[in-house]
């Protein structure tokens, strides 16, 4: 076990994937020299050369859309996207073409792209830069979704996402970046039988009164509440997989404890939330002790960021929302 | 001479080395030794995929084809292009380019599946190292530039050739894939296909400047060609594929052309252009200045030519019965191949299509 914090837990997972499979490539603005602005890829391009991590002109579509003609010729590449609100350039090329090319190709044309993205608020930063953008992405058919929420977890996925013969937008929570954490180098997280499924939701706290199902940067948030919370106890089930969603973790918990509240900084209408409230309904109608209620960003562009606190669930909101629960 | 045309643009284009007469002229920067049997063969081809496309338009009227985009008039620029190509070499065309994916070896019934409504796709891409045609307009420069920054990286001798119109230069795509080429020198050839319009508007609507002096902007050579001379497009094609395998970067084509259809089969093109502006490219057809070209020299004879006439109708046949006789997909396999590796819901999803369509087998129809 090293403690290692979630920045440097992917730096290591990317240059394990790098040392693993040379097909791998690391593409994006700024990741080279400087190592990224957040420093995840730091060092990587000293260590493998300058055409495996390749710095990009400023140019989001441009990116996306060489990954895929580098795809198409046999390569892994892993584009950063500097930040959330910075994707919109290369929506297009993510929509039209990265998710659809292996239906399009009828299988012959694989797209083992990974398409990192620090994501979220809480860090202070001006407008575009602290946006949770994961609906659009986990509502694309032909991509695949992460976002891992600790050190370990970062650690892992990042190795599994790079091996997965599907596209995967890999949403980074960057306000967790910094944050410190137990991980397990020895873990092969290619190997099933010493990793966890990525694409499995985790119990990453147990609970038997409310089920608190959340993602990246909220799950810390919500292990807070957790161990605050007075009256209840608390299930905290980390998604990690928001495309496809691990339904079955999710009502396996929810059967026992029979109250869910889900949490999310994007905003709540036609958010993951509302997706996972509609299908624990239909799974788990009859355990359901209250109605599924979600905390969650307002359907409000993100605000200025001396207002953000106010914007971003807290504990102090997710409690709220499980005393209602309880008072069903 | 350079003449203005109608269209107030200037004709003959900087490259030129077949004339609409029929006559071979020389250029001081671009030469190419065809043989007898190489223009002949030029010649079949562009007879062929006009045939095809002559035929998949009537499909389309029939019924038989949801759309169809037609390359009237492009053939010298899509089969010069395309057969200027080596055989490892990559190519990304459009949903127009039927003499380029003719050119790469893929059939008819490949090029209409798509049309036809039963597939996305319609042939191996890898195999016949050609990218499926994109739809979304520019896209594909991208693509086209990332492979060759593969290519680049592999050290391979293997040039790609990125196919679009004058309306995809103004997307960001095709700007953006110019600057990524430039900047990484890929090993990459621009071929725009300036058929003078993007469905309804025209050329000046997308450029102030002719499209090929873009080029310079973003620091690599652009050249015009007569689009309609397939003499020159191999000449200019070839060329710019030689520098892109000896490392000298990428090379912008403007091949100068007009598209004598539709945008596609759901257009009507005399809403917003003049028939005269048809004439005037009637006299520069492609075909016909190769025709006479090999007749005025003694290439090619009426049998040659009636030989050729038999085989395109032979060839229509076959689409036209092959066309109508393409398997109906079944529903559930909308599920294949959305992702590589499994996906339980759409296992899930996939079950429960067939299982409630499976509930309606027992009724009776009367």
């Amino acid at each position: 076990m090293t403690t290692m914090t979630m920045a440097k837990a992917l730096n290591v997972g990317l240059r394990r994937a790098m040392e693993s499979d040379s097909r791998v490539l690391l593409f994006g603005e700024d990741i080279g020299r400087l190592g990224g602005v957040f420093r995840i890829t730091d060092g990587l391009q000293k260590d493998f050369g300058e055409h495996r991590v390749m710095d990009a002109p400023l140019a989001e579509s441009g990116i996306v859309g060489t990954a895929v003609g580098l795809a198409m010729r046999g390569y892994r590449p892993v584009v950063e996207i500097q930040f959330d609100g910075f994707v919109y350039p290369a929506f297009d090329q993510i929509v039209s073409q990265v998710a659809k090319l292996h239906r399009r190709s009828e299988g012959m044309l694989a797209m083992p792209i990974v398409i990192r993205i620090p994501f979220g608020g809480g860090i202070g930063a001006v407008e575009h830069h602290s946006e949770s953008p994961e609906a659009y992405f986990a509502h694309t058919a032909g991509l695949r979704v992460l976002s891992p929420s600790d050190p370990q977890a970062a650690y892992l996925t990042i190795q599994q996402a790079i091996a997965c013969q599907d596209p995967v937008v890999y949403f980074e929570p960057k306000r967790r970046y910094w944050d410190k954490g137990d991980v397990d180098e020895a873990v092969d997280a290619l190997d099933p039988s010493q990793a966890p499924d990525p694409w499995r939701a985790r119990i990453v706290r147990r609970g038997s009164d409310v089920t608190v199902a959340c993602y990246g940067p909220m799950v810390r948030t919500c292990l807070e509440a957790a161990t605050a919370s007075a009256d209840a106890s608390i299930e905290v089930v980390d998604l990690q997989s928001l495309s496809p969603l691990d339904i079955d973790t999710l009502a396996e918990s929810v059967e026992r404890t029979g109250r869910l509240v889900v949490v999310h900084e994007a905003a709540g209408s036609l958010g993951l939330g509302a997706e996972v409230a509609a299908r624990i309904t239909e799974r788990c109608f009859f355990a359901l002790e209250a109605p599924v209620l979600r905390v969650t960003g307002y359907d409000v562009p993100y605000p200025p960021s001396r207002v953000e606190e106010h914007f971003l669930p807290g504990l102090d909101r997710v409690l709220d929302a499980v005393d209602r629960a309880m008072e069903y | 001479m350079a003449a203005v045309s109608p269209d107030g643009l200037r004709y003959p284009p900087a490259v030129q080395l077949l004339t609409p007469e029929g006559e071979r002229v020389s250029h001081p920067d671009y030469s190419i030794d065809l043989s007898e049997t190489d223009l002949r063969g030029l010649y079949r081809d562009m007879v062929l995929v006009r045939r095809i496309d002559a035929e998949a338009t009537a499909l389309q009227r029939q019924g038989e084809l949801g759309l169809w985009a037609s390359c009237l008039g492009q053939e010298a620029a899509q089969v010069g292009s395309g057969r200027a190509l080596r055989a490892d070499d990559y190519a990304f065309p459009t949903y127009r380019d039927h003499g380029v994916t003719w050119s790469r070896g893929i059939s008819p019934l490949e090029m209409l599946a798509m049309y036809r409504g039963v597939t996305n796709g319609g042939w191996n891409p890898t195999e016949k190292r050609c990218a499926l045609a994109t739809i979304v307009i520019g896209n594909q420069a991208l693509h086209a530039v990332g492979y060759a920054m593969g290519v680049q990286l592999d050290g391979a001798d293997v040039a790609t050739i990125a196919y679009f119109g004058d309306g995809a230069t103004a997307e960001g795509d095709v700007n953006e894939a110019f600057v990524f080429a430039a900047v990484y020198n890929a090993p990459v050839v621009f071929f725009c296909q300036n058929n003078q319009w993007a469905i309804s508007q025209p050329r000046d609507r997308q450029s102030r400047v002719p499209i090929y002096e873009r080029a310079a902007g973003f620091g690599f050579p652009g050249v015009q060609v007569d689009g309609n001379d397939i003499v020159a497009v191999m000449a200019v094609t070839r060329a710019a594929l030689d520098r892109a395998r000896n490392g000298d970067g990428p090379t912008l084509i403007e091949a100068f052309t007009y598209r004598m259809s539709a945008h596609t089969t759901s257009d009507d093109p005399t809403r917003y252009r003049h028939a005269d502006e048809l004439e005037v490219w009637r006299l520069r057809d492609p075909i016909e200045r190769l025709k006479v070209h090999l007749a005025r020299q003694g290439m090619a004879d009426r049998n040659f030519f009636d030989q050729v006439d038999r085989e395109a109708e032979d060839l229509a046949v076959h689409v036209r019965e092959g066309a109508r006789a393409m398997p109906e997909p079944a529903g559930e396999t909308m599920f294949d191949n959305v992702y590589a590796e499994p996906h339980a819901l759409l296992d899930q999803q996939r079950a429960a299509l067939v299982e409630f369509e499976a509930s309606f087998a027992d009724e009776v129809h009367t």
